[in-house]
């Protein structure tokens, strides 16, 4: 297993063809890979510090299969920890979040601070002197940083930085978090949901906008019953839209929207008493980042996927997404509400109110993605259609949010990753 | 409590019935018409169960707009998650009439919710709040909440009917 595999991926540039072999949706060999090439390789997401604001504050979950802890320590700094008791297993934290000077073992009463120390070992004069407490404490991942607020951790010691990694994908992070003066942060409330399919379904679906008429048109509908002019858009405008290759895996699509944004784009369905209110926000982005930046920042909605599983789309609210395969035809998924950490109590209830119009487990949209990821791996059981076709726009100079460039920049990444012979060379290094 | 009269457990208990089983018909005009104009429903997230929606993402946090438009888009044909549709069994039980908050009868009730769909068969457990209220000698639904026990939608996966 560890030999280079066969390619999953047909890339015909002079062709125009890009085809995807449905191997990568359903093979549990492939998934045994992935795990070890693409999630145990690449900078994770771990969570957000906004989620810790506190010195003693902890997250406990569960990240690339592992049960982690997000804790900020007694230093005020943000850590990220592995949730095993370096004794004999036990998870040390069995809380979901909570504030705690210490994290106490259960099973034998091993004591680690906020730091991860190990600061108590009952009986500890029955170890011999090579019993070394202070190697003893709670494991962190190999590499953690923080880009603006969002922490990641990676488990490849020789990986490039976070910085480098995230590349182009850098830039529309910054559109996101120069939302606030004073930073973003998560709201409370995470919706913790699954879908019975592969989880790069999910990668495709969340930057896809060939699917948004047909499968969101009860969405739009919606829209237009409530009022939203659904003509001042059209999305197939070229000025209006793009799909770019970020570099490493990343994608966006940019686009105008119809609907609203909590950021300084109203729309009627707003309340006439709140333009006046909007009006001014955008002017403050005016002036704080010129004409050109504040629109962008206001008025482009952006779906963003950062490789190989975290997904930041910026649409009629900001939500962060991220998503574990548990099996090959199965996933798990987290989603938060982000928002600018100093929003007035109004703005951020219209703000979540927009966020459900379309996204959750219980919007008008989400519930029907889920159900077409579903559908196309109950699909996949037809072995004999062995490849998916993802080559929309493929010969088209500037692609649209409608193609398909940005599955594409993230198959060539991942069969990249799947294919090149890296776990044979590291073991002849060691 | 308020002066206000407080309905017998039956008057809720035949009220939650009606609910139960116009909402498993899939008869949502009719459901509709127990609710008061301006109602709400609400399903809280699993980790801040007895939050507010409004500084806190919820589910569901419908106003008595989304409410109606939910109902539209679940009885035509483009709602796909429930096209085709779930077959739904609710059983409602420990039914209690808490008393009044002044302007509201408060009700509890749990819940034990039934999807089948695809030959997978998905429970939603949980407890209903109801604020109910008169109007005339009938007996309206002013906001409903459907608070899950279930600690995540797994393998759920989605609300997509009316909980």
């Amino acid at each position: 297993m560890d030999n280079p595999t066969e390619s999953f991926i047909i890339d015909d540039q002079d062709a125009g063809l890009f085809r995807v072999n449905r191997k990568a949706f359903t093979e549990p060999e492939c998934l045994e890979n992935e795990r070890r090439r693409v999630f145990d390789k690449c900078w994770i997401y771990v969570g957000h510090e906004s989620e810790v604001p506190h010195a003693g504050d902890y997250r406990s979950r569960s990240v690339a299969g592992r049960p982690m802890i997000l804790v900020r320590g007694d230093d005020s700094v943000v850590r990220v920890l592995l949730n095993t008791c370096t004794h004999r297993g036990s998870l040390v934290c069995r809380q979901k979040s909570g504030n705690a000077r210490t994290f106490q073992c259960p099973y034998h009463a091993w004591t680690y601070n906020s730091r991860g120390q190990l600061v108590g070992v009952p009986g500890e004069d029955s170890y011999s002197d090579a019993f070394k407490r202070d190697e003893m404490g709670l494991v962190a991942p190999p590499q953690v940083d923080n880009y603006r607020g969002f922490i990641f951790a990676c488990f490849d010691r020789a990986a490039d930085s976070l910085y480098d990694y995230l590349a182009g994908a850098r830039e529309y992070l910054d559109l996101v978090v120069d939302q606030s003066e004073l930073g973003m942060k998560i709201v409370a409330g995470q919706q913790s949901y699954s879908a019975r399919a592969n989880w790069k379904l999910l990668v495709e679906n969340s930057y896809d906008g060939y699917h948004g008429l047909p499968t969101h048109q009860r969405y739009f509908s919606f829209l237009s019953d409530i009022g939203v002019d659904m003509k001042g858009v059209s999305i197939a405008t070229p000025s209006h839209q793009k799909a770019v290759d970020l570099g490493n895996g990343h994608a966006v699509v940019e686009y105008q929207s119809a609907w609203g944004r909590p950021i300084a784009h109203w729309v009627a369905p707003f309340g006439e008493h709140r333009r006046e209110h909007f009006e001014q926000l955008r002017r403050r982005f005016d002036d704080r980042f010129g004409p050109e930046r504040a629109r962008r920042i206001c008025e482009t909605s952006r779906n963003l996927g950062i490789f190989p599983n975290l997904v930041i789309n910026d649409i009629m609210a900001i939500t962060v997404r991220t998503f574990f395969p548990v099996s090959p035809d199965y996933m798990e998924v987290n989603a938060w509400a982000l928002a600018p950490a100093d929003e007035s109590a109004e703005d951020s209830a219209l703000r979540l109110d927009n966020f459900l119009t379309f996204l959750g487990p219980g919007g008008f949209a989400t519930p029907d993605d889920v159900e077409m990821l579903e559908s196309c791996q109950r699909g996949f059981a037809n072995r004999e259609v062995g490849w998916s076709d993802i080559s929309r726009g493929m010969k088209r100079e500037h692609p649209s949010i409608t193609d398909e460039l940005q599955m594409r920049a993230f198959w060539r990444r991942w069969n990249q990753l799947m294919t090149e012979p890296q776990l044979r060379r590291a073991r002849k290094a060691a | 409590m308020s002066g206000m009269e407080l309905p017998s457990r039956q008057e809720v208990e035949e009220l939650l019935y009606k609910e139960a089983a116009l909402l498993d018909e899939w008869r949502l005009d009719e459901w509709l018409e127990l609710l008061t104009e301006e109602a709400i429903y609400e399903v809280p997230p699993t980790d801040v169960p007895e939050g507010d929606s409004r500084n806190t993402l919820f589910i569901i946090a419908d106003d008595a707009v989304r409410i109606r438009s939910r109902v539209k888009q679940l009885l035509g044909k483009a709602a796909w998650s429930e096209n085709p549709r779930s077959r739904t069994r609710r059983m409602i039980a420990n039914v209690r009439v808490l008393g009044s908050d002044g302007e509201n009868i408060l009700v509890t009730a749990n819940f034990a919710v039934y999807r089948m769909r695809y030959e997978s068969v998905d429970t939603y457990i949980g407890r209903y709040d109801y604020k109910l209220a008169r109007e005339g000698s009938i007996l309206k639904i002013r906001e409903r909440r459907a608070i899950l026990d279930n600690e995540a939608l797994r393998p759920h996966g989605k609300i997509s009917f009316i909980l």
